[in-house]
């Protein structure tokens, strides 16, 4: 017969004050376990909703950043006539040709300069990343000094806000609209026509960094891929965005990951160690309760299974407790340099309910590797030793 | 130190309890060292910044580059004392996953300026005399298994194409911080192969002659230049370095708020123990009493205790970490300087005394209040 879950419960009130430091131990690994994961996916998430499967990024053949490549009008030219290629309304093929460079603005949080990245697009860029929204002003005109500045960049820098005239490049230029992507790398750029862009940057005319193809669908990507690294005019290669923008994430989100995961675990050792000190403390104070349990019938398994119990439920209250204490960081908004675009990005944390169970269980698996030698000890306990005591 | 016994006597009574609080110590300070460790290799630029040179960098951007002729404008400059430069060439080996940096560097003045980089001197002179040779620091040597006279390609992911290079040479650093991660070659192979941005550079490093003018030596350098079509901007390399790991973002916050909660809670566990410990001994502490030990030797014996279970667990805790650090970057690539300080591990030894003598301090009043009549009543 078990030994009913009203004796754990009640025993767990009455040793509230040291039960509570082994809950408040296990919530700060949970907590700091959880924060870390929510950091690394935010990033991760953000980098991956900037590209959209129907869109193909073309690169120059070799390159492994926008920054790194180089692509020609001449070869733009090619591209538009590729298969897959989805066309707008008035029958223009969307094909848009950006200029990726980096520049330090003065970022307000650090106060001191940050590298932004600074796109030039052209006026199809709006059709061709249909995820970027216009949310205050306009979208910049071809051949004026205009910017559109992503929400975070503006938020981020100083001197970007609607209607500002930020210097830059030998140029004063003007942010005539904010743009909103929906927290993806776009509302870390600023965007300026890529003409101007070109010659503020003494750039050769009619050379891009990259060219972003709109296509019908997703599954034409396998015939533009074959067309445009077959022609021989062209030395390019191409991928979906949204696997370029994955790609661009790795690193970073691999540290956050790597450093995390350290942290964590040997936090959860020392966590261990203080719930089986606890549950130990515990045990070796109850020993006649034990004794008295067992003299009533109940079997060493029953006694076993018991204190297992009562050390998870003190650790599903520490994980419990904290996920609570994880809850606000969920939406902070932080930056990093990411070393591939070398450039700010900022992103926000997410604190997704898959890493949420994720911590519970951490915290479950803390609880059982903790009580499971002080529950041992319990039911090895000889009866009549532990009653004659006192 | 007669007592010594006596505390050891005590630290003995419950090995399992015992183990554990040095253990929760020793995990306490693995984790704190771990964290100096993280910290120690972000920084790392700015430790080993030279205080006498300057990075001079085009105005609106690393990335963009700076005319070749301002090599002889700069050493016009009053206060320079030497001149070098370099250009990031942005090449992996087999794999983009692969990354070290290769800077195309001035051969003639590059040592000049980095004197705490040590090559051979004849290999060395087997570089100056081999337009395409490069000179490979010891980590990615060995990283990679580099070695001299090897034929190395790397391909240029900005300039493009597969370029190979013949290994002249490996360079050591003076100091363990010193940076032996990067890969040199000569700037005129650079100049004579690229198919574009010729008469380039991508920085400036200025040594000035008197440390403390530096700042001086950078304004009038920015002056010189400004209104040109090429502006510069000129910092201390401490600046610049410390410029970096801001953006990298507040690494400085997130550890020392793990850390703080990591203490925190070792010494809520610790603090437990030992009171759970002295409640167990009341009589026993009574019985003490009555046979002449004094309040406050009580006291010290508690306080002894917890101290002894802090030094070592703390102890056993850094050593851990120095045994990891020998393991070397597990980041692969990120913190190419994964090594433990010893000033940090004295701060880290003393930090856990203070935990030890915080949390034994509540229980050795205990102790110390203990009166004989009532403790002995109890039983």
């Amino acid at each position: 017969m078990a030994i009913p879950l009203i004796y754990n419960l009640r025993s767990v009130r009455a040793r509230w004050a040291s039960n509570l430091i082994a809950v408040l131990g296990i919530a700060g690994v949970v907590a700091v376990f959880t924060a870390m994961l929510a950091m690394a996916r935010g990033f991760q998430l953000t980098l991956a909703e900037s590209g959209s499967p129907k869109n193909a990024i073309v690169l120059r053949g070799g390159a492994t950043t926008e920054m790194e490549s180089v692509v020609t009008l001449d070869q733009l030219r090619v591209i538009q006539d590729a298969p897959g290629v989805a066309h707008d309304a008035g029958g223009r093929p969307l094909v848009s040709g950006e200029v990726f460079v980096v520049t330090a603005f003065h970022h307000k949080a650090s106060n001191s300069d940050a590298l932004a990245p600074v796109r030039g697009v052209s006026d199809l860029a709006l059709k061709v990343h249909d995820g970027v929204r216009i949310t205050g002003g306009r979208f910049l005109r071809p051949g004026m000094a205009e910017l559109v500045a992503g929400k975070n960049a503006s938020d981020m820098y100083t001197g970007f806000r609607l209607g500002d005239h930020p210097k830059f490049g030998g140029r004063t230029w003007t942010v005539v609209g904010i743009m909103d992507s929906g927290g993806s790398a776009f509302d870390s750029e600023v965007w300026a026509d890529n003409v101007v862009l070109n010659e503020t940057y003494k750039r050769p005319d009619n050379i891009f960094s990259s060219v972003t193809a709109r296509l019908d669908s997703p599954a034409s990507f396998g015939a533009f891929k074959r067309a445009v690294t077959s022609d021989p005019r062209l030395t390019v290669q191409t991928e979906p965005e949204s696997s370029y923008y994955a790609k661009q994430s790795r690193a970073v989100s691999t540290m956050i990951r790597v450093l995390g995961f350290l942290v964590a675990s040997i936090m959860a050792i020392g966590a261990v160690f203080g719930a089986f000190n606890t549950m130990y403390s515990s045990v070796s104070a109850r020993s006649r309760e034990i004794a008295t349990l067992r003299a009533l019938g109940f079997g060493p398994a029953g006694v076993v299974f018991s204190f297992l119990v009562e050390s998870l439920v003190i650790a599903l209250a520490g994980g419990l407790l904290g996920c609570i204490l994880v809850l606000p960081v969920n939406g902070l908004t932080t930056s990093t340099l990411n070393w591939q675009s070398f450039s700010q990005v900022a992103f926000a944390f997410r604190v997704t309910p898959d890493l949420l169970m994720k911590g519970v269980i951490f915290a479950a698996f803390m609880g059982v590797l903790g009580g499971f030698l002080p529950a041992l000890h319990a039911a090895r306990l000889p009866v009549a030793d532990a009653l004659r005591e006192l | 130190m007669k007592y010594v016994h006596l505390i050891w006597a005590n630290i003995r009574r419950k090995k399992v309890r015992t183990l554990l609080t040095v253990g929760s110590f020793a995990v306490a300070l693995f984790l704190f060292g771990l964290l100096a460790t993280i910290q120690t290799a972000f920084n790392q630029g700015v430790e080993v910044a030279g205080v006498d040179r300057l990075v001079v960098r085009n105005n609106v951007s690393l990335i963009m580059p700076l005319p070749y002729s301002y090599k002889e404008r700069l050493l016009q400059i009053p206060g320079v004392r030497d001149v070098t430069f370099a250009s990031w060439f942005g090449g992996y080996y087999q794999d983009p996953k692969n990354f070290f940096p290769q800077l195309a560097s001035e051969k003639e003045t590059w040592l000049k300026i980095y004197p705490e980089y040590k090559v051979p001197p004849k290999e060395w002179a087997d570089f100056l005399a081999d337009r395409e040779g490069c000179i490979i620091g010891r980590t990615t040597a060995e990283k990679y298994g580099f070695k001299v006279g090897d034929r190395v390609p790397i391909v240029a992911s900005i300039f493009g194409g597969v370029w190979e290079f013949n290994v002249c040479g490996i360079y050591d650093g003076t100091r363990t911080e010193d940076d032996t991660t990067q890969f040199w070659f000569r700037s005129d192979y650079l100049e004579e192969r690229r198919t574009w941005g010729k008469g380039q550079v991508g920085w400036y490093v200025v040594r000035v002659d008197n440390p403390d003018d530096a700042p001086a030596v950078a304004e009038a350098i920015d002056n010189r230049f400004s209104n040109s079509s090429w502006e510069t901007k000129s910092e201390t390399e401490k600046a610049f370095a410390a410029g970096f790991v801001k953006q990298v973002g507040n690494i400085q916050l997130l550890i020392m708020v793990i850390g703080s909660v990591v203490f925190f809670t070792l010494l809520l566990v610790t603090g437990n123990t030992m009171a759970l410990s002295i409640r167990e001994r009341t009589g026993e502490l009574a019985v003490m009493k009555t046979l002449g030990f004094s309040d406050r030797s009580i006291l010290w014996f508690v306080l002894a205790e917890s101290q002894a279970y802090a030094v070592i667990g703390g102890a056993l805790g850094l050593a851990g970490v120095k045994l990891f650090t020998l393991g070397g970057d597990p980041t692969g690539g990120f913190l190419p300087l994964f090594y433990l300080a010893p000033s940090r591990m004295l701060l880290g030894l003393m930090l856990a005394m203070a935990v030890g003598a915080l949390s034994g301090l509540l229980p050795a009043l205990t102790a110390r209040r203990l009166r004989i009549v009532e403790a002995l009543r109890r039983i």
